[in-house]
């Protein structure tokens, strides 16, 4: 005799504890929202993990694994959600690296009385994100959180991929000369966000930029094998990854004010919220960093990605025993670009 | 961004370097206070230092109100958050201004205590009337550029009879502070400052005038002058062409939104809510009289000091900081023993060190490949 199971209200229902708890709702929960959503073959192997096929024509490759934790506030803002982000997140990270990123896993941290029908908009939004970077979830995992412990939904992707042989993207190739490039507009997913934060009653067009950005890094690896380092430039913006190369290869950072892409909206939405565009968090934009005779190749190569046709060089390294990132101005004076101190607050007058 | 970028551009800005470097006599230096701490942020941010000639020296002065105020004045606002349990209102810039006992505002909230941040003193306002069951205090800082919207907000919270909202008052004057600086020293003459970049906001409210009697006093020019780039420089030159030319006087290079009468109507409020304090405690400079603002006792029930009886503490400033010799131009940051050391952005000891605007932390963020 077949059983008769309500299916999960997605519409009105909400979460309970009982979705964590590894009974009957929590497998219905899966297999109604996770394994519909993100159906492949993998994952409907249903096992404690996945088996994932061994990759053949590595050659000498290695594997790249990389994870990321999300917990973005709101859920849910201009040109995307909590669900897409956590996509591109994992896979931009794994592509930072050189790689092609293969799987990910997502973990689900929920909070007792979450909306369905806003996990089911988060979880269908991850898959139509992983479904268009062609890169599966095939393994996942739920907790559920009382009331008030949790802030609507965590959560944390993991990502593998392969790196081919002979690539090798790491902050102490870069040399004194190099130029520094990045693929587009700053600072526009920051600005998304923090104009649709409550108490800050503020509206913008501005739409996040959140991208997977495989794509890009294997057109740039094709033009510039040779390509010295790569890293996206999300919370603390384009100053905290110059910072971070800088102090990791130990030479100076020149860049040119002038030479940033930002777009104006952005530019105002920041001069009114007290901002540096520098600081601003991206989520589908990179900085590279190569040799200067490879950089005209790598611009052209960017500029002919849909995801990189603003691309810039901004600056280049230079030899300097402190490791300071500076930046001339428009203006014609220099000043440095320092790390972030603390969180970025605006400032009143 | 029309009417922005257009007092930032470079070409103007090159245009105006050689002006001046064509204007100063290179015999002499030219020591120059920016009295605000928005230029201050503008100088250092566009790097104008490197547009001047090496004889002009750009002083930053104490109009940061972040980093004035005292120690004993955020003890209080933690101690209404916590103990109180009122929901404090705050501009985000005080959030981290280290407190006694290793707190600060920020570190208060992440104990519990109900610390929000707002754009503006309305913003308080409002929460007060969401929260009806819950008390609500701004904490209002600043100088006259941040006084009236204080004074809007007490006179309409009376209008609304909101009983659950007062505001913790902090409010500065800028014309007092400056007499200060020039008192500093025993004759005012021997004041190692050549001029003064007078303040932009502060002075669309008060007014170009209020700066006359001071000039005619202490004999040291005051040019009024935009927070943009090319304002402060426009108004370096002008200094520089007073001082060679042995003129002091009061001069509006901010014409487009400075008056000689200011703005009456803000004026109006302040007269009306606000009182001088006899004095009051700045942090670097100490105590300064006739410097600070209280709210009058009409508007008793509304003043937070007397609502919760708050005494204030003074704490001292740290002994090794230089603050004060700072503030007044007599020595510059990079001099101080614990500049970039123990002092920095991340952990400031003094008062410089405090805010983005303050002297010593936009040399120490925008300058110090320079040392």
């Amino acid at each position: 005799m077949k059983t008769y199971t309500r299916p999960l209200d997605l519409k009105n229902g909400r979460v309970d504890m009982s979705h964590g708890s590894g009974g009957r709702a929590m497998a219905q929960l899966i297999d109604e929202l996770f394994a519909r959503h993100f159906a492949n073959d993998i994952l409907a192997e249903q096992g404690d993990g996945a088996v994932l096929p061994a990759q053949t024509g590595l050659n000498g490759g290695r594997l790249v694994m990389a994870t990321d934790s999300h917990v973005v506030s709101p859920l849910f803002f201009a040109g995307g959600d909590i669900g897409c982000l956590s996509v591109h997140g994992t896979i931009n990270d794994v592509a930072m690296m050189g790689a092609r990123p293969l799987y990910l896993s997502a973990g689900f941290i929920l909070e007792e009385g979450f909306a369905l029908a806003d996990l089911e908009r988060i979880v269908a939004s991850m898959a139509a994100a992983a479904r268009e970077a062609g890169v599966p979830i095939v393994t996942g995992d739920t907790k559920v959180v009382e009331a008030g412990k949790g802030d609507g939904v965590f959560i944390t992707t993991t990502g593998v991929g392969v790196m081919p042989e002979g690539i090798d993207l790491k902050a102490s190739n870069i040399k004194v000369g190099d130029k520094i490039l990045v693929s587009g507009m700053l600072g526009d997913h920051g600005v998304a966000i923090m104009s649709q934060r409550e108490n800050l009653t503020f509206e913008t067009t501005i739409q996040s930029d959140t991208a997977a950005l495989h794509t890009l890094v294997a057109a740039m690896l094709e033009s510039v094998p040779t390509l010295h380092a790569l890293r996206d430039p999300t919370r603390g913006g384009l100053a905290a990854v110059l910072n971070e190369f800088a102090h990791a290869c130990g030479h100076g950072m020149v860049i040119r004010e002038a030479a940033i892409p930002v777009r104006s909206e952005v530019a105002a939405a920041c001069e009114l919220l007290g901002l540096d565009p520098l600081y601003v968090a991206n989520e589908g934009k990179l900085v590279a960093y190569c040799a200067a005779a490879d950089a005209d190749a790598l611009l052209a190569a960017m500029r002919s990605h849909p995801l990189g046709r603003d691309a810039a060089i901004i600056g280049e390294v230079i030899a300097d025993e402190h490791a300071f990132v500076q930046m001339e101005t428009a203006f014609g004076g220099r000043r440095m670009v320092d790390w972030l101190n603390g969180e970025q607050l605006p400032r009143i007058c | 961004m029309k009417y922005i970028a257009e007092f930032r551009d470079g070409e103007l800005a090159r245009g105006l370097a050689k002006t001046i470097a064509a204007t100063v006599n290179p015999a002499r230096e030219y020591r120059l206070m920016e009295f605000c701490g928005g230029h201050t942020h503008a100088i250092s941010r566009y790097g104008l230092q490197d547009l001047l000639p090496a004889n002009v020296r750009l002083i930053h002065g104490p109009g940061c109100p972040v980093c004035v105020l005292p120690i004993g004045r955020i003890d209080s606002a933690i101690a209404l958050a916590i103990q109180h349990d009122v929901i404090l209102c705050t501009y985000a810039d005080t959030l981290r201004v280290p407190a006694s006992g290793g707190l600060s505002l920020l570190k208060a909230k992440a104990q519990g205590a109900d610390i929000r941040m707002v754009y503006s003193g309305a913003d308080a306002l409002r929460i007060a009337q969401d929260n009806p069951s819950r008390a609500v205090v701004f904490f209002a800082i600043g100088f006259e550029t941040t006084t009236p919207p204080t004074a809007a907000i007490i006179l309409q919270a009376q209008r609304l009879q909101l009983a659950n909202f007062s505001v913790l008052c902090n409010h500065v004057l800028t014309p007092a502070a400056m007499v200060h600086i020039m008192e500093s020293q025993q004759d005012p003459a021997a004041v190692a400052i050549d001029g003064f970049v007078g303040p932009a906001h502060v002075s669309t409210v008060i007014g170009s005038g209020q700066y006359e009697g001071f000039v005619a006093r202490y004999q040291r020019p005051v040019v009024i002058a935009g927070f943009e780039p090319l304002d402060v420089m426009q108004a370096i030159l002008m200094l520089i062409q007073q001082i060679n030319a042995g003129r002091t006087e009061v001069e509006n290079e901010f014409t487009r939104a400075v008056t000689r009468e200011g703005n009456r109507k803000a004026q109006g409020l302040c007269e009306q809510v606000f009182e001088l304090r006899d004095t009051f405690d700045w942090r670097g400079l100490g105590e300064v009289p006739h410097s600070a603002l209280k709210i009058r006792a009409e508007f008793a029930q509304f003043d937070a000091e007397l609502r919760y009886q708050i005494d204030y503490l003074k704490v001292p400033d740290h002994k090794a900081c230089a603050c004060a010799a700072i503030l007044r131009g007599h020595k510059r940051p990079a001099d101080c023993k614990v500049f970039g050391t123990v002092c920095t952005p991340d952990h400031p000891l003094g008062a410089c060190m405090v805010s983005s605007e303050g002297a010593c932390a936009a040399h120490y963020t925008y300058g110090r490949f320079r040392v």
